[in-house]
């Protein structure tokens, strides 16, 4: 293990040469740098400011004394308590009134910034230190140092992507990176209903909630996990090729020569994909009701005796939920494989048909190979994507039907994330929510890989083109 | 049997299974417009076991539109969100694909492959934290609407795979051409790519201004008990899924026309867009 770390070779090794080389240079920096370089690196942006830098000199130093401002006055009085996530929660005082004290998801969200803040002024750090060496390195060879008006004009210029991406980045930090890292220390605490900041406090409990998933006795949840599991692959792997085989036969039919009014055809399928799913899938939903247009129009026409239980059997369910999911996707295949579908180049059915191939070969052996070369990323994300299918599960079923079987309130048709959905909304346990993420984090990441690996078009990238 | 019969008895049978195709599409929503034409007098709103309504009346659009009723609000809460979603987003996005596309700077591999990692988790898994932070801000409950567009587009960098494939396949000699000839980055990026990628701008914004109409899950957590800041997926939902529903199912449906037509005229007219952006994005991946 040390061996590799040291011959620099897998990715930790390249991390800590890195580390070494970085250092290597600062102390090199130090030794040969003239006073205003070493001052620098106590007070930054002093070098640029006392080499008439003044726009990077005094943001370097505004960067500086913002950050000992936050880390005073915020950062540190959380800081310290993320160890322990509070101690002291709600007070009762002598008037009977509470006065509350520590609130562990502040400590945890704010610690959680302030680390993240502290490396990123360890970066900021290290690149007054480089503009120093840099500026000695110029003024050494004689040449002129550059300007504000350059410096401002260079975001506009070499530099445009900083300009581009600066408030890109900082909203997915915000909003993204940042409650996700969140939600994953939340899965090694016992935030859950019984311990709700302000009242309560939560703290660390190791691994025990990833033992509770996969724990099989009566109060682990690992045989829910598991069929909530199974039925997300299931759902999963005909959600994509159940709708993409289906939407390739019908953009197949509808290319076929001869078939008139192509663009009718069209209009009317892609009407799924433009009205909103609330609205469609909410209607379909009540028209499969137990009182719903279907069983009273069977029921009518005395072909049923009783209501079909579409909704609230666990098969059916099922089956309903994939068969209406191919009223939604089949029109994005179809859209997607109608212009590729007339790519494939007509002589290739031409030699076929002349050797007396029939339609099905041709398929086989000439259409099928084709898209399947093609379209290979579509599918991936397509795959991955109804994974996380929220919206087709919930406003059909929103999981149900349930059962006394399974706990944690997850239904037989629950995915992971419906589920997840769940506990975070109806039972406020997001310390399994947040184990739960994690497992989704997982299955897609791993499914993504080895799918990846597989994909003619990513191993041949010259014969994708 | 000849080439020429067998022939048109393909062409038939393809035409007979377009025809069920096309009859299985459109019959939810034909339903759906039936029902919001019936009349309060049969079933009170509520479902009822036949499909052709016995008395056509407007009494649904009527409620919608009356005193009693918010819709009017919710519907322009939407529009609201919808416009500056597709507007701001489709900025982001073609910000992050210049960028992407055309500079080489350093960390940019690792900016995209952190990306691609972050999107494997799923969206709901932060919904408590991006709560609590909209309510640092005072965006939730009254403030939901601002509140549900900075979510929407604060992280919608990361949706850059679309319009980045198509910026990739603009040559770009015509880039160096023009800063050969004195042009800044941000000059040619403004003046020259953004003009030459009308489809791929009309696509991305299309796609940005459909997401906040089907938008109810985290709209309904933000906007919690606030009905004036409701947008119509979180209030129409509330119809059917509340106990009184049997009361407002003919509302529903007339408020589900309401939103879906305007809709559905605007993604047919701009369908065009729509196939091409799709299409480039899956054979890119």
């Amino acid at each position: 293990m040390g061996n590799s770390a040291n011959s620099g070779k897998g990715p930790v090794g390249k991390f800590f040469k890195g580390v070494g080389n970085e250092c290597k240079e600062i102390g090199l920096t130090f030794a040969q740098g003239d006073w205003k370089t070493k001052v620098s690196y106590l007070i930054m942006g002093f070098g640029p400011l006392m080499r008439k830098q003044f726009l990077r000199g005094f943001a370097y130093l505004a960067a500086e004394v913002l950050f000992i401002w936050y880390m005073i006055g915020f950062g540190w009085g959380y800081l310290k308590d993320f160890t322990t996530l509070g101690t002291v929660a709600r007070v009762m005082n002598d008037d009977g009134t509470f006065s509350y004290n520590d609130n562990s998801f502040l400590i945890l969200l704010y610690s959680l910034l302030t680390i993240i803040l502290i490396f990123i002024f360890l970066v900021v750090w290290r690149m007054n230190l480089r503009e120093n060496r840099n500026e000695e390195k110029l003024l050494a060879a004689g040449k002129q140092l550059g300007t504000v008006k350059g410096d401002l004009y260079s975001l506009l210029d070499s530099h445009f992507d900083k300009t581009l991406l600066a408030i890109p980045v900082l909203g997915i930090f915000v909003f993204t990176v940042l409650p996700i890292v969140f939600m994953i220390l939340v899965a090694f605490t016992d935030y859950d209903a019984n311990h709700q900041p302000p009242t309560n406090l939560f703290t660390w409990v190791g691994l025990e909630n990833f033992r509770n998933l996969f724990s099989f006795g009566t109060t682990g949840l690992g045989s829910t996990f598991l069929t909530v599991l199974g039925w997300t692959l299931i759902w999963a792997f005909f959600a994509t090729f159940l709708t993409y085989f289906c939407g390739m036969g019908v953009a197949i039919m509808i290319n076929r020569k001869g078939i008139k009014f192509k663009k009718l055809w069209r209009t009317i399928l892609v009407m799924t994909i433009a009205v909103p799913q609330f609205v469609s899938l909410l209607y379909v939903y009540k028209m499969f009701a137990g009182d719903g247009l279907v069983n009273s129009y069977l029921m009518k026409w005395g072909l049923i005796s009783s209501a079909i239980p579409f909704w609230d059997n666990p098969l059916l369910a099922k089956i309903m939920i994939i068969v209406i999911n191919l009223w939604i996707g089949i029109p994005y295949t179809m859209l997607i494989t109608t212009g590729l579908l007339m790519n494939i180049p007509e002589d290739l059915y031409e030699s076929a048909r002349i050797d007396g191939a029939t339609g099905f070969q041709m398929f086989k052996s000439i259409t099928l190979p084709y898209m399947l070369f093609v379209t290979g990323p579509f599918l991936l994300t397509q795959f991955t994507g109804n994974l996380n299918n929220f919206n087709v599960i919930f406003l059909l079923t929103q999981g149900g039907p349930q059962s006394m079987k399974l706990s944690n309130n997850a239904g037989y048709t629950d995915l992971l994330v419906t589920w997840l959905y769940k506990m975070t909304i109806n039972d406020t346990n997001y310390r399994m929510a947040a184990v739960l993420g994690i497992m989704v984090f997982v299955v897609t990441a791993v499914i993504s890989l080895i799918v990846y690996g597989m994909l003619p078009s990513v191993r041949d990238e010259e014969g994708f083109q | 049997m000849g080439m020429k019969t067998k022939k048109t008895l393909g062409n038939t049978i393809t035409y007979i299974v377009l025809i069920i195709i096309s009859i299985i599409w459109l019959f939810p929503f034909v339903c759906l417009f039936l029902q919001s034409l019936r009349s309060y007098n049969e079933g009170g709103g509520g479902m009822v076991e036949y499909l052709l309504p016995k008395q056509f009346s407007l009494d649904s659009y009527k409620f919608l539109f009356s005193q009693d009723s918010q819709f009017v609000r919710w519907y322009l809460n939407t529009l609201v969100i919808a416009a500056f979603v597709a507007v701001l987003q489709t900025i982001i996005v073609l910000c992050v694909s210049y960028a992407l596309s055309r500079m080489r700077f350093k960390g940019r591999t690792f900016l995209m492959r952190f990306w691609l990692i972050l999107g494997m988790f799923p969206g709901f898994l932060t919904m408590i934290c991006l709560y609590f932070l909209l309510k640092q801000f005072g965006l939730t409950q009254q403030g939901a609407i601002p509140g549900l567009i900075l979510i929407s587009v604060a992280s919608s960098g990361m949706g850059y795979y679309v319009t980045k494939g198509y910026f990739d396949t603009i040559p770009k000699a015509l880039d160096e051409a023009a800063r050969i000839d004195g042009a800044s980055r941000a000059r040619v990026f403004l003046t020259m790519i953004i003009p030459m990628s009308k489809p791929i701008i009309i696509y991305a914004a299309l796609v940005a201004f459909m997401a906040p109409w089907c938008d109810y899950i985290f709209a309904s957590y933000v906007a919690f008990g606030y009905s004036d800041s409701y947008n119509v997926a979180v209030a129409m939902q509330r119809w059917v899924w509340t106990n009184d529903y049997q009361g407002y199912f003919t509302r529903f449906c007339a408020g589900g026309m309401l939103v879906a037509v305007p809709i559905t005229i605007l993604f047919i007219c701009l369908q065009k867009y729509y196939v091409e952006g799709v299409t480039g994005g899956a054979v890119k991946g």
